[in-house]
């Protein structure tokens, strides 16, 4: 007894069958399908949330959809949403996920003492302490408060910052007015290079 | 134009490509074929640092064939000011205008000035050189008066237009062709494209990226383009302007809220010691009282940003605190503090996700003032080459740099990344868009934010109960943020950006526009131009409305500055009358029926001043701004074909070599830009240019530049295995001739030879580049990308190693988009070797320790343009 249900679904689980009789001619799409495809889902539906983000490269500004599964980025893609960008990434913005997961980076402080010849670990309230010690030290050690000619000038040249083009503006604002405030004028980004 | 944008801003891209679709013609001008000029119509190969001359002759075909959209340039350019009897150009002077003093290598501008006017813009420029004053101008126009002298039939041989004409008379198609290598009919090709499409009924768009600022003559490239978009009627209209594609997500913001020595938020100078000793000299300085146009309102913007950064302690008594701020004295921008870490003046230093030892010029030098500090803190995501030259950099294998002697203390500070923390970026047209948090950052890596409010906590508790006046200042500053997040002591953002949006102090209610700051301590706002960002008390920066359910404009995505306005100065999308120019480019009118600007965009005009007024006779400020002036941010209201100040090195672009050239400067005797800063010193030799001899020791021309699959100094993407594997390895481009002239082999090892460094590269024989025929020789072109270093899933020598300090007068940005070189087959020799083999180099081309570059050239007979 031949199980003609069996053959057909047979038959038409057969991606030539279904490539020539389907809506995927090229079979590319659903014909190519197997059992084991069809099962899958994007890992994006399993997110917990989704951020609203954009591309952290070039200037562009490219929309970002931040992909979260139990506290940790699972996947980042571009926003269609975003008029500038239609979602779409280049091969950098594509690489998002990998700048912000892998594990080359550095999670830890660390610190080279003058004339080491390796690096150490330091704990992260340590250094702060020891950085505002060294920067209202070399503020004491390099203060003007007047020219010559007796003008205010109110500053140290003994403290330089490099940096912010990559940074947030509520960032920029909150260096500048720090720096501002201790009278550090050498602040510097990317925008003089 | 000097843009790959296919390439460094590819998604950007698909908005050419769009257009290109809908039948846009699209021309690439580069030194080199790139993936964009695979996807334009024209390609037009240019020698690297002549597009002043091409422009300039685009200029000069546009005035001899009358091809200028003349009631567009009648009515919003300065084409009819009179210009003063005193001027005299580069075309009298053998390159130098009249003013100039070889003392300090800068201009008397008063003869640069409007008829009438020599007397209100006298004095040197050496102070708005040393400051980098250029740059206050990105939000305005520098100081002139309203009241000019026209002529607008455009005659009068000292009107703009005839003295521009004047000036541009020798940029012809053979010249052209001479300087930068350009076949005249692929030159023509270009002017006939560029005037064809410009008019009422179209408009043509002019694209570069920041490797235009990188020139000795930088702003005054773009200064050219922006000529040419004014005759042609292109600027402040939908599909023209000149589109500046920039490099770093947020490099706008930090340029608008500067981290840069020379400034405060909102473009507002930082103070110079002697000019603005007091509040009234600053904030007038800035005003210009009997000034046309918005910044007659800036001590209204002044006080609002002291009453942000002092709060209560800001008050009319103590000039709103204006007595802690620190003062300038001359140039504090990067290199030259570079030069003063190697001369042990600077004791500390913050990296704050950038990486000078690659990504700045001149790496050694960068790398040499790192070591001899007492302090340096890295903060990056990522392990550096500025974190790790005291045990791995390029200086630890010639021996300059010893590990054991090397004093420098470093703190590598983990940063958190863009998707673990929130606040806004500003992309390239002005748009802030708000990024939401989306995870912790882990382990000690921290946000920008977190680390400065905490440093600064830790300094003012150090400080508290000091009586000396130098912590007033940090004592008084308003430093109280609420903290939120996980651990709990992360600064809120959203309540920074509200801070830099400002309040009405009286109420506690938001602004909604710069228009309600006032100059009595009433409100505050941290950099005025951002105000509305909050406007409603809504973050406006966090509208996320779908582009395809908004006009094309999409106004509702993001927040662009100021007052949301997409096109700047889009009034003169309007005929003087207010109507469109055509239907066809309609996108701000005057609306005859409810009597007010409307249209597409947020009318850059004041809503119900209608085209017709006029000012009173003794009007200032925005009440002189007229029904037709749109370029409303200008002291005269108008466009500037040729600019009477502002500008250090010259009121209109014109040729100069590079500080490096293989070739004498065809046009004048003045070789370079006579203005250019230089730190003439033995660490930073120039390779020798004519007229100087030897220039044939380091007989090529190379240029650097990105690639897609790269960021910058590569902190952000050499780290990154895909895109490590994607572009594995540094190298250099050459074209199949200069590879037979040297000896060089595809995939095989070449090195690159200047007066600072020798720098090795696979080579890539390509007809990419081809040689020039420039003054009846040949001149090669070699191409570099400059992302690699010695850190990294992928390493390798670095471009910017081969880059000198010249700098443009007018922002202080280095030429690092041109210089002469040697290239040679095989790699470079290691260890000391390097050191005594460059030396050589130096020594053929006669670069003594003491030697000095020529900075005036022009002939003997020459009067060197003094008056």
């Amino acid at each position: 007894m031949v199980d003609l249900v069996g053959v057909k679904t047979w038959i038409e689980g057969w991606p030539v069958y279904r490539q020539l009789t389907g809506t995927d001619p090229l079979g590319r799409g659903a014909a190519a399908q197997s059992p084991r495809s069809k099962a899958l889902s994007p890992r994006t539906e399993e997110a917990d949330s989704v951020a609203k983000s954009i591309c952290p490269y070039c200037a562009v500004g490219c929309g970002q959809r931040i992909f979260v599964k139990d506290g940790k980025v699972i996947q980042i893609e571009g926003d269609p949403d975003s008029p500038i960008s239609r979602g779409r990434l280049c091969p950098k913005g594509s690489a998002s996920k990998s700048l912000v997961t892998s594990d080359r980076r550095v999670n830890n402080v660390l610190y080279r003492r003058p004339y080491g010849t390796e690096w150490e670990s330091l704990d992260l309230e340590t250094a702060m302490d020891m950085i505002a010690d060294r920067v209202l030290t070399a503020r004491n050690q390099t203060w003007e408060d007047n020219a010559e000619d007796g003008r205010p000038l109110n500053r140290t040249l003994g403290i330089s910052s490099l940096g912010g083009a990559t940074l947030d503006n509520e960032e920029n604002y909150i260096i500048k007015k720090l720096f501002t405030a201790i009278g550090a004028l050498q602040i510097e980004n990317q925008a003089r290079i | 134009m000097g843009s790959n944008m296919a390439e460094a801003h590819p998604v950007g891209f698909q908005w050419v490509v769009e257009a290109k679709l809908r039948g846009a013609k699209v021309i690439h001008i580069d030194p080199r074929f790139t993936r964009t000029s695979a996807l334009a119509h024209t390609f037009v190969p240019v020698r690297a640092g002549a597009d002043i001359a091409i422009l300039g002759g685009v200029i000069n075909y546009i005035l001899t064939n009358e091809k200028d959209f003349r009631e567009y340039v009648l009515a919003y350019t300065n084409a009819s000011t009179l210009v003063s009897e005193d001027f005299r150009d580069t075309e009298d002077l053998d390159g130098l205008f009249s003013g100039y003093d070889p003392e300090t290598n800068t201009y008397d501008q008063s003869s640069w000035a409007y008829q009438g006017h020599e007397e209100e813009l006298g004095g040197t420029t050496h102070t708005e050189r040393e400051t980098a004053a250029g740059l206050q101008q990105e939000s305005h126009g520098p100081p002139i008066p309203g009241d000019v002298a026209r002529d607008d039939t455009l005659q009068d041989p000292r009107c703009v237009y005839q003295v521009l004409k004047r000036h541009y008379a020798r940029y012809t198609p053979e010249v052209v062709a001479q300087i930068c290598g350009v076949p005249e009919e692929k030159f023509l090709e270009v002017c006939e494209a560029w005037t064809r499409n410009s008019g009422r009924e179209r408009t043509t768009a002019l694209v570069y990226s920041v490797g235009w600022t990188q020139h000795s003559v930088g702003v005054q490239y773009i200064r050219t383009g922006a000529i040419i978009q004014l005759l042609l009627g292109n600027m402040g209209r939908p599909g023209g302007g000149v589109m500046a594609l920039r490099g770093h997500a947020s490099i706008q913001g930090s340029t608008d809220i500067p981290t840069l020595f020379n400034l405060l938020p909102g473009y507002l100078p930082m103070p110079t010691y002697d000019q603005h000793e007091t509040f009234r000299e600053w904030v007038d300085s800035i005003r210009h009282p009997g000034q046309k146009g918005f910044w007659a309102n800036a001590e209204a913007y002044a006080v609002s940003l002291l009453k942000s950064y002092f709060g209560d302690a800001a008050t009319a008594e103590n000039d709103w605190g204006y007595g802690w701020l620190p003062r300038m004295t001359g140039d504090h921008g990067t290199y030259q503090q570079v030069m003063d870490m190697i001369d042990g003046k600077i004791k500390g230093y913050f990296l704050l996700g950038q990486n000078p030892a690659v990504g700045s010029a001149h790496g050694r030098a960068q790398r040499l003032g790192m070591a001899n500090l007492d302090w340096l803190v890295v903060r990056d995501p990522y392990m550096i080459e500025s974190a790790t030259f005291w045990k791995s950099g390029p200086e630890i294998a010639t021996g300059e740099i010893k590990t054991e002697e090397c004093r420098t203390e470093v703190f590598f500070m983990p940063a958190a990344s863009y998707a673990e923390k929130e606040g806004t970026f500003t992309q390239t047209q002005r748009m802030l868009q708000w990024r939401e948090q989306a995870v912790e950052p882990p382990g000690d890596a921290r946000s920008e934010l977190w680390f400065f409010f905490h440093l600064g906590r830790r300094i003012r508790e150090r400080l508290a109960g000091s009586t000396l006046p130098r912590d007033e200042g940090i004592l008084k500053l308003a430093w109280d943020y609420p903290m939120h997040g996980a651990r709990g002591d992360e600064p809120d953002a959203a309540e920074v950006l509200k801070e830099i949006n400002g309040y009405d102090l009286t109420t506690g209610q938001l602004l909604t526009t710069f228009n309600q700051m006032k100059p009595d301590g009433s409100t505050s706002g941290g950099c005025w131009i951002y105000t509305g960002v909050f406007a409603d008390g809504v973050n406006q920066a966090a509208r996320r409305r779908p582009g395809q359910e908004q006009s094309w404009v999409a106004p509702e995505w993001g927040w662009a500055w100021p007052a949301n306005r997409r096109i700047l100065y889009n009034r003169a999308s309007a005929d003087p009358d207010g109507r469109p120019w055509s239907e066809r480019k309609a996108y701000v009118w005057w609306d005859t029926e409810n009597n007010e600007w409307t249209g597409h965009d947020v009318p850059d005009f004041e809503k119900t001043k209608p085209p017709s007024y006029r000012p009173p006779e003794d009007a200032t400020g925005v009440q002189a701004i007229s029904g037709d002036d749109a370029f409303i941010m200008q002291g005269d209201g108008k466009g500037w074909l040729y600019a009477p100040s502002g500008l250090i090195d010259g009121p209109m672009p014109t040729h100069y070599e590079p500080a490096e050239s293989p070739a004498r400067n065809p046009l004048y005797g003045q070789q370079a830009n006579p203005t250019r800063k230089v730190y003439d010193r033995p660490d930073n030799l120039t390779n020798p240019s004519p007229p100087e001899r030897h220039s044939e020791i380091y007989p090529y021309v190379f240029t650097t530049s990105r690639l897609t699959e790269h960021h910058t100094a590569g902190g952000m993407s050499r780290q990154l295995p895909y895109l490590a594997e994607l572009q594995p390895e540094m190298f250099v481009e050459v074209s199949p001739q200069l590879a037979a002239e040297r000896g060089l082999h595809h995939l095989g090892w070449a090195h690159v030879i200047t007066a600072r460094t020798a720098i090795e590269a696979r080579v890539l024989v390509t007809d990419r580049l081809v040689p020039l025929r420039i003054e009846d020789r040949t001149i090669h072109q070699i191409w570099l990308p400059y992302h690699w270093g010695n850190e990294g899933v992928v390493t390798g020598d670095s471009a910017n190693d081969l880059v000198g300090l010249a700098l443009d007068p007018n922002v202080l940005i280095q030429e690092s988009k041109v210089g002469t070189c040697d290239i040679q087959p095989g790699r470079r020799p290691i260890g000391p070797a390097l050191l005594r083999y460059v030396a050589d180099y130096q020594q053929r081309a006669g670069l003594a320790p003491d030697h000095h570059t020529p900075i005036v050239t022009t002939s003997e007979d020459g009067n060197h343009g003094e008056q």
